[in-house]
C-alpha cells in the first residue's frame, strides 16, 4: 500500500492528497480563572503564588456541614464575558454538582453549572490572515470552581495536594464545533485572551495556567454526513502548544482511518517534549458525573436592572476600538490591529491622538521606535516610560519639521526614555538639534561633499542612482544630523542632475 | 431501574469502594429494593410542577468579593491522615 510506505519513510507525515480528503472539526473548551480578590464560594484569598495550603478555609477543604456562598463579582465577570460574546444571559440560574473522586477535589464534586449556564449561545468574530472575518459560535459560558493542585513529584512516593487553587473562580467558554483548522483555533484562542484582558476579568496567562484550553478534535471524509468520533486533548500550556497538539491529533486520526482503524472517543494528553498525544488509561475515562442540582446554593436571579448596570460598566472592546481607529483615525487595518492588541496600548494611543492630530505619524511612532524599544527590553506598554504628553510634543516637532524624524527618534527619543522629567523641547535646545532648513547653509555642504567624491559623482552620472543615499548621508554627517532631509534631497538631486546632464549625453554618444 | 452485576460494579468503581464478591447477589437485591421504593415517587403526577432545587425561598444570597483571613495553615492540615509541613499527602495517583 502506498500509504504504508509514506508512513514508513516519513514517520508521521500525511500526504497533502490524503489530508485533503478529510474535513477537520474542532471545538474548544477554554477555562479562565477570574481576577477576583476572593474565591467563588468562600472568602479565602484568590492570590496566585502563595505558599501551599495557605489560601484555605473549611469551605474550600470541604469540611462537613459547611455552606457555599456565591461571590457576586464572579457573576458580574461571567456576564461581562457573555455580553462581549453576544450571548443570552440566563435570567434564572441554578448550580449543579458534578460528581467524581479525585484527591484535589475534597468535596467529591465540583460545584458548576450544567442545566442553566449563565451565558447561552453567542459568538466570537475572528479575523483570519486573508482579512476575512469568521464568526465562531458558542454553546455557552458557565461559572464553576477550580480544583486543587496535585503534584506528582519524581521520586516521591505520595501525591502532594495543595488546595490554594481549590475554589478559584472559573468561567468555562465552550465553542461549537465550528473551527476547521489548528490555525483558526489559535486565532480564536488569542481573541478570547484579548477579550478577557480587555474586560480585566482574567490575566490570560496560559503558562501560569490562569487560562487553559482543551480541544475536541475529529476528522471525517469530506461530505460525510456524520461527524467523526471526537477526541478530547488536554494539557496544552501555550497557544503554540494548542496548535501543535491539534496538528498532531489531525495527522494521527487520519493515519488511523487510512489504516482502516476506528477512532475511539477518548481523552488524550499532550506531551510538550514529544509534540504527541497519548491516551489516558481506560479506567480513568470511565466517568459518569451524575450531575444533580446543588441544594446548598439558592437560585441566582439576574434582574434587568442588574444586567443594565453591568452593560453600563463594559469597557470598549477591541473590535469597537479597531473600527474607531480605522474610521475615525483613518489608519490602515494593519496599524489598527497592532494598536488594539492590548488595552493599555489602545488607551495610550487614544490619549496620544487627543494631543496630536497627525494620527498616522502617531501610529508610525508607536509601531516604529516605541515598539522596538518595548521588544528590545521585553516590556509591555504598561511599562513604557514616556507619557503621551511628552511623546506627542516630540511627534509634533518632527511633524512641523523643527527636527528631522531621524534626530527625533535617534537623539531625542532615547533622552526622553532615560529621563522621566525632561521634555522634548529641552532636549532639542540642550543638544542644539533644531533642523536646518536654510538653503544658504546646506548648499555649501553639498558642494563640499560632491567635490570630495568625484569618482562617486562620475558613477552616479553613469546611472548608479543609488549613490544618492551616500551623498545624503555625507551631507547629513557634515550638518551633524540637522540638515532638513527633504530639502537636502531636493538640492542634491538638482545639483547632480543639472550639472551632469550634458556630459552624460555625450558619454552615451561616444559609445 | 434494573440493577445487574455490571451496574453494581460501575457504582462501586465510581464510589471507589470494594465489596466482597460473595455478597454480590445480596447487594444487587437490596439495591434494587431501595430503588423500587424510591420509584414510588414516580406515581405522583408532576406534569406542571417546576423542579425544586432548593428548600429555601431566598434567591441571590451573594457575598461581596472581599478576601478574609484564611484558615490557619496548621489547623487546615491538622486532620490530614498524612501530611508534611506544606502539603496533604495522598497515595500516589498515576497520571
Amino acid at each position: 500500500m502506498i500509504w504504508r510506505s509514506i508512513e514508513k519513510h516519513t514517520g508521521m507525515q500525511v500526504d497533502r492528497l490524503i489530508r485533503d480528503k478529510y474535513t477537520v472539526v474542532i471545538g474548544l473548551e477554554v477555562h479562565a480563572q477570574l481576577l477576583t480578590a476572593s474565591k467563588i464560594y468562600a472568602p479565602d484569598s484568590n492570590q496566585f503564588g502563595c505558599d501551599p495550603n495557605t489560601n484555605i478555609s473549611v469551605i474550600t477543604l470541604g469540611h462537613p456541614g459547611v455552606m457555599p456562598k456565591l461571590n457576586k463579582k464572579v457573576v458580574e465577570y461571567a456576564i461581562k464575558m457573555g455580553l462581549a460574546c453576544h450571548s443570552e444571559i440566563s435570567p434564572v440560574n441554578i448550580f449543579d454538582r458534578k460528581n467524581y473522586f479525585y484527591p484535589d477535589l475534597p468535596k467529591g464534586y465540583q460545584l458548576t453549572q450544567d442545566t442553566t449556564p449563565i451565558c447561552q449561545g453567542g459568538y466570537i468574530p475572528i479575523r483570519l490572515k486573508n482579512g476575512e472575518t469568521q464568526e465562531i459560535g458558542l454553546f455557552k459560558i458557565h461559572i464553576e470552581e477550580d480544583a486543587g493542585k496535585s503534584i506528582h513529584a519524581e521520586g516521591e512516593s505520595d501525591t502532594l495536594v495543595d488546595f490554594n487553587r481549590a475554589g478559584v473562580p472559573l468561567i468555562e467558554i465552550v465553542t461549537k464545533p465550528e473551527i476547521i483548522s489548528s490555525v483558526e483555533a489559535t486565532v480564536l484562542l488569542s481573541e478570547i485572551r484579548r477579550l478577557v484582558r480587555y474586560l480585566d476579568i482574567c490575566d490570560g496567562d496560559m503558562e501560569k495556567g490562569s487560562m487553559r484550553c482543551d480541544a475536541n478534535v475529529s476528522v471525517m471524509l469530506n461530505g460525510a454526513d456524520q461527524l467523526g468520533n471526537k477526541v478530547e486533548v488536554k494539557n496544552m500550556n501555550s497557544i503554540r502548544n494548542v496548535q501543535r497538539a491539534i496538528d498532531h491529533e489531525i495527522k494521527r486520526q487520519i493515519l488511523e482511518l487510512e489504516k482502516g482503524n476506528q477512532i475511539p472517543s477518548e481523552t488524550r494528553t499532550f506531551n510538550d517534549n514529544s509534540g504527541t498525544t497519548s491516551g489516558m488509561r481506560e479506567k480513568e475515562q470511565l466517568n459518569d458525573y451524575r450531575y444533580f442540582p446543588e441544594p446548598d446554593l439558592s437560585p441566582l436571579i439576574i434582574s434587568k436592572e442588574w444586567l443594565a448596570d453591568i452593560k453600563q460598566s463594559m469597557p470598549e472592546l477591541p473590535r469597537q476600538l479597531l473600527d474607531k481607529f480605522i474610521s475615525e483615525y483613518q489608519l490602515p487595518e494593519y496599524d489598527a490591529q497592532f494598536l488594539t492588541d492590548s488595552k493599555t496600548m489602545a488607551h495610550y494611543f487614544i490619549e496620544l491622538c487627543e494631543l496630536t492630530h497627525n494620527y498616522k505619524a502617531a501610529s508610525n511612532w508607536i509601531m516604529g521606535p516605541v515598539k522596538s524599544y518595548l521588544n528590545d527590553n521585553g516590556m509591555g506598554m504598561s511599562d513604557f516610560p514616556i507619557e503621551p504628553k511628552r511623546l506627542s510634543d516630540l511627534i509634533k516637532m518632527a511633524d512641523v519639521g523643527k527636527i528631522s524624524f531621524t534626530v527625533a527618534s535617534q537623539k531625542v527619543f532615547p533622552q526622553l526614555l532615560s529621563n522621566s522629567n525632561i521634555t522634548a523641547d529641552a532636549v532639542v535646545k540642550d543638544l542644539n538639534l533644531v533642523q536646518d532648513s536654510d538653503t544658504g547653509n546646506i548648499q555649501p555642504l553639498i558642494d563640499e561633499v560632491l567635490a570630495s567624491l568625484p569618482d562617486k559623482v562620475e558613477a552616479y552620472k553613469k546611472g548608479k542612482k543609488g549613490l544618492l543615499g551616500l551623498f545624503m548621508g555625507e551631507v547629513m554627517k557634515k550638518s551633524e544630523g540637522k540638515a532638513n532631509p527633504r530639502l537636502t534631497n531636493e538640492l542634491l538631486k538638482k545639483c547632480l542632475d543639472q550639472s551632469f546632464e550634458q556630459p552624460l549625453k555625450g558619454y552615451r554618444k561616444r559609445n | 431501574m434494573e440493577i445487574d452485576r455490571k451496574v453494581l460494579q460501575k457504582i462501586a468503581h465510581l464510589a471507589r469502594l470494594e465489596f466482597d464478591q460473595n455478597s454480590e447477589k445480596q447487594m444487587i437485591a437490596s439495591l434494587s429494593e431501595i430503588l423500587d421504593w424510591v420509584d414510588k415517587l414516580n406515581e405522583v403526577d408532576t406534569t406542571n410542577v417546576e423542579p425544586l432545587t432548593n428548600m429555601s425561598h431566598e434567591s441571590n444570597v451573594l457575598r461581596e468579593d472581599i478576601a478574609q483571613e484564611p484558615l490557619d495553615h496548621e489547623r487546615g492540615l491538622k486532620n490530614a491522615p498524612q501530611r508534611d509541613a506544606d502539603y496533604f499527602r495522598v497515595p500516589k495517583v498515576l497520571e
